[in-house]
């Protein structure tokens, strides 16, 4: 008796359901920094930061207290300008400008460039004001455009429908959620290509919180975002692409879900682990 | 992660800790079992047959027990990188674990049946089969306590050897079969001894792929180095 074996190679499912790919894709640069240092006085606060900030797509910077991620963001609307012994060196290109060249126009700069704080600053005026008050220094409009405007604004400030019947009271009435919500519609309101938020929630309950979050992502279709964040889980769920900061020096930059299920770098991995120190 | 320092909060380490233990304890409990099964096959030994089948219910009961735990840990910790892969990871090696213990338990039962005949040949292939697959087993464990991946890639190539065996087992129980019918009950039994102790490998190197995942933050490439030929294989009589 003998025996023959026909045999042929057979491949099993691969191992891949906890995968983590990092399947995000960037989109061009709307602003890109390279090389970018910043000084207050001797101190330099920023090394050597290159990061491009994807077109209509959100940026999460973390890293632990004083990293640099607000002087970064403060740098990228000029807002140091008026302290004494600050300087830049490097570059931050947008369209083929150096946001810190000195010859830049500030208020033109901060039209295109819009920024969020931590806690909601409404002025003392009505909602209605809040808004029609930065488009007057940009634009001359009518009434009636005003008018279309500010429901502009506040439409997709994801406003519109809890104060258009009392746009003309004053704004310190609003709860913080909706004061937050009503300077993000002001800074909608001039039309700038790039939106930076400065822990924009940190002062806000978590309902308040998930409304924010959910705006920045209605708003990332037509703006491009970058937001500073002590909260991972917030930049867990809003970033396409999270920069992690460390004594100045931006250590990592990747996509979200990289960052967050297995970063490159040890820095990263301890920070967003909690095992910082 | 036992290269990492220690995470600001204590509770958090220590739960990971008691992760960790509690995948080790039911990797523990099933390395038992194979023991006790290839007793039970080699020897005879029917105290081991059944001190396999019923550490059973210890292992489902530790699966159901880690998955709990691991629910608790992803609501309540909300864990990132390396500790998230390391919490996810314990989901699907409990689950291949629990599988390990399955077919230990299996192959225990089928000792029972293949104690009631006296085989005319030895089994000295299937006792090499069963202790190539109980040290892959403890060698994947060791990899999975100390977050060993070259181990861990060491136990994924290995599987090859088990492939081999398992083919030249197939074949020759099919020519006992051939030669004497009356050796179909006992032979159809260690077929399928022979076929868990397989799948056991293929386990081993599921879990193999998985410490390293969790360990790299990586996955191993999709295909692995496989022997089992014996869905192809074909055995005919000579006169045919």
């Amino acid at each position: 008796m003998s025996t023959t074996l026909t045999q042929s190679t057979q491949d099993n499912a691969s191992f891949g359901g906890i995968q983590a790919r990092a399947t995000s894709t960037m989109n061009a640069a709307r602003i890109a920094i390279s090389n970018l240092d910043f000084f207050y006085g001797d101190h330099r606060a920023l090394k050597g930061i290159t990061l491009d900030l994807p077109d209509r797509q959100v940026t999460g910077m973390i890293g632990p207290s004083g990293c640099g991620k607000s002087t970064l963001l403060r740098v990228l609307n000029r807002m140091y300008d008026l302290y004494p012994g600050q300087r830049s060196t490097g570059q931050a290109m947008m369209d083929g400008m150096n946001i810190i060249d000195p010859g830049v126009d500030l208020n033109a700069l901060r039209a295109r460039i819009g920024m969020v704080f931590q806690k909601p600053t409404p002025f003392p005026m009505t909602i209605y004001e809040n808004i029609a008050f930065g488009v007057k220094l940009h634009e001359k409009l009518s009434k009636a455009e005003m008018d279309e405007r500010v429901e502009w604004s506040l439409t997709r400030g994801a406003l519109w429908g809890e104060v258009k019947d009392r746009l003309h009271t004053s704004a310190m009435g609003l709860s913080g959620g909706q004061q937050q919500r009503l300077c993000i519609a002001r800074t909608i309101a001039v039309r700038p290509e790039v939106i930076l938020f400065d822990e924009p929630t940190s002062a806000l309950d978590p309902i308040s919180t998930l409304k924010i979050e959910e705006l920045i992502d209605e708003l990332k279709h037509d703006f491009t975002i970058a937001i500073v964040t002590h909260n991972m889980q917030q930049a867990a769920r809003c970033a396409d692409q999270v920069a992690f900061f460390y004594l100045g020096e931006m250590v990592e930059c990747a996509p979200a879900a990289q960052i967050f299920t297995a970063p490159k770098e040890k820095r990263t991995q301890e920070y967003v682990t909690g095992r910082f120190g | 992660m036992a290269d990492s320092p220690e995470h600001l909060v204590k509770s958090y380490d220590a739960e990971l800790k008691r992760l960790r233990g509690m995948m080790l304890q039911m990797g523990g409990i099933v390395e038992s079992q194979l023991t006790n099964a290839a007793a039970a096959i080699l020897e005879r030994n029917n105290d081991a047959a059944t001190a396999a089948v019923s550490d059973d219910t210890k292992v489902d009961a530790l699966e159901r027990e880690i998955e709990q735990f691991v629910i608790r840990m992803l609501a309540l910790r909300q864990p990132m990188a390396a500790d998230l892969r390391q919490i996810v990871s314990s989901l699907k090696i409990t689950g291949d674990i629990e599988r390990i213990g399955d077919y230990a338990a299996n192959v225990a039962k089928r000792s029972i049946v293949l104690a009631q005949y006296t085989l005319p040949f030895p089994l000295a292939g299937l006792g090499h089969m069963l202790s190539l697959v109980q040290a892959q087993l403890t060698a994947i464990m060791d990899a999975l306590d100390s977050d060993d991946a070259d181990k861990a890639v060491e136990v994924w190539r290995a599987d090859q050897a088990i492939d081999a065996i398992y083919n030249a087992l197939f074949r020759e129980l099919i020519t006992y079969m051939m030669e004497d019918p009356r050796s179909i009950t006992p032979c159809t039994h260690l077929l399928f001894i022979a076929k868990n102790l397989e799948r056991v490998g293929d386990h081993a190197t599921n879990i193999a792929e998985t410490v390293y995942y969790a360990v790299k933050g990586e996955s191993l490439p999709d295909t692995r180095p496989k022997g089992d030929t014996s869905a192809y294989a074909v055995v005919r009589a000579k006169d045919e």
